[in-house]
């Protein structure tokens, strides 16, 4: 396993051809691949391969499973575009081609001591979940874990068998919401920002991990500022177009930062000047 | 329902920080009353007169729409308040509240707080002051959900 804080910029190397040990359908658009790498292979929670399909094209993918699971390395991929959509149709057998892992890592060890948030809005929750395993991995390290997490429709929500286990321990405190649904939902209907005032914690110590699609995050940070978390304790995973993963073709540049050197995972008080300019 | 004692008002987080006096008068207008899973609070329509605050359960705000069945557009829940139709006219609710499992809250007698109000200027602007960040609140999520965030997730 790689140790925290092990990252930084890669050399660029060849997609390897890694085989598909099982594919599994999450939702209606989104698929989680099961792959076997071709040879050694570690990561640390935040971080990203690029996937391939040879004569389609390549994609980052942040990987989602167990960084303790070194034989299974899990990419849950959404169905939006070609390249995705070709490893979505990936099976068990096939090959899809795999270069990593890039990218910065949730702060983990910055976090212990406190409370900890996980927030995840929509494919947001795959790059998050690394971390919640590391997290209760290493429970005591933490006072209250936290996970907040919201869809647009039940039908969206991601992992349910887990969440369901999640919410069953004592030791994390799960809420999970959905922009819509009809009667059959028993759950929370709203939006994730405000799920932040609906659980308890120490804002003075809390740290806070957030991805989801950018107005989302944008306001998730406001509810969590406002509630007394620090600017410095609060980090988002970013996304842009990127495109080479080791900082050559400058096509997921954000003011000063490339994305796929400098992040994917930022603390927000680096990235907050960026994020208000609109152009960007 | 016997009145709400003061002390149970101030410690629901809408009325943090409420002046005591208007608290004591709110009491006087507080009611407790409790809801089996599936029952209506309000029905659209209906005349408004209360408002609830929530201090147990979960409430769905539904609205019809025909061949869907009732759509559930955003759900209150423990600490949170039910209701802002009492304040303005024409009084009536915009949508049904129903309980999700079982529900406590304090009933607030919104008819009779109007005219306390109107009385006592300065009570009048604490409410619509409270209500009208609550309604702002309601209305950024529901611009979020009008977004529709996680229907745009890149083309690649």
């Amino acid at each position: 396993m790689l140790a925290p804080g092990d990252v930084g910029q890669r050399a660029w190397i060849e997609a390897r051809p890694w085989r598909v040990a099982a594919a599994r359908q999450e939702t209606s658009d989104t698929v989680t691949l099961d792959l076997t790498p071709s040879g050694a292979f570690a990561f640390l929670p935040g971080q990203f391969n690029m996937l391939s399909v040879p004569g389609v094209g390549e994609v980052p993918i942040s990987i989602s499973g167990d960084p303790a699971d070194d034989g299974h390395v899990l990419h849950t991929i959404r169905d939006v575009g070609a390249v995705t959509r070709a490893l979505c149709a990936l099976r068990a057998g096939q090959r899809a081609g795999v270069r990593g892992p890039y990218g910065t890592d949730w702060p983990l060890a910055a976090a212990a001591g406190g409370d900890l948030l996980i927030i995840a809005g929509g494919i947001g929750l795959p790059p998050l979940r690394p971390a919640l395993y590391q997290a209760l991995a290493q429970r005591d390290r933490f006072g209250r874990v936290i996970l907040l997490y919201g869809a647009r429709t039940p039908d969206d929500l991601l992992f349910p068998a887990e969440l369901a286990r999640w919410r069953a321990r004592s030791d994390v405190d799960v809420e999970v919401t959905v922009d819509t649904a009809d009667r059959n939902w028993r759950g929370n209907v709203g939006v994730v920002p405000n799920l932040v005032d609906r659980v308890l914690f120490d804002p003075r110590a809390a740290t806070a991990f957030v991805v989801g699609p950018e107005i989302m995050m944008r306001f998730t940070v406001r509810a969590l500022l406002a509630a007394g978390v620090a600017d410095d304790r609060v980090y988002l995973s970013m996304e842009r177009n990127m495109q080479c993963a080791v900082a050559l073709c400058g096509h997921c540049q954000l003011g000063p930062f490339l994305i796929c050197r400098d992040g994917p995972v930022f603390r927000y008080r680096r990235l907050d000047r960026w994020l208000g300019i609109r152009e960007l | 329902m016997p009145p709400i004692p003061e002390p149970v008002l101030r410690g629901h987080p809408f009325f943090a920080g409420l002046d005591p006096s208007h608290l004591d008068l709110l009491a006087r207008h507080a009611s407790g009353v409790a809801f089996t899973d599936g029952a209506f609070l309000f029905r659209e329509g209906q005349p408004a007169e209360t408002f609830f605050l929530i201090n147990g359960g979960s409430v769905a705000l539904e609205v019809a729409a025909p061949g869907r069945g009732p759509v559930v557009i955003q759900t209150i829940g423990d600490g949170e308040v039910a209701g802002f139709s009492w304040l303005l006219e024409p009084h009536r609710w915009e949508f049904d509240g129903r309980a999700i499992g079982a529900v406590a809250a304090v009933r607030v007698d919104g008819a009779g707080l109007r005219a306390k109000c109107t009385a006592d200027p300065l009570l009048g602007y604490e409410l619509m002051r409270r209500f009208a960040r609550l309604a702002t609140r309601r209305l950024q999520a529901t611009r979020m959900q009008i977004l529709d965030v996680y229907g745009h997730a890149g083309t690649r």
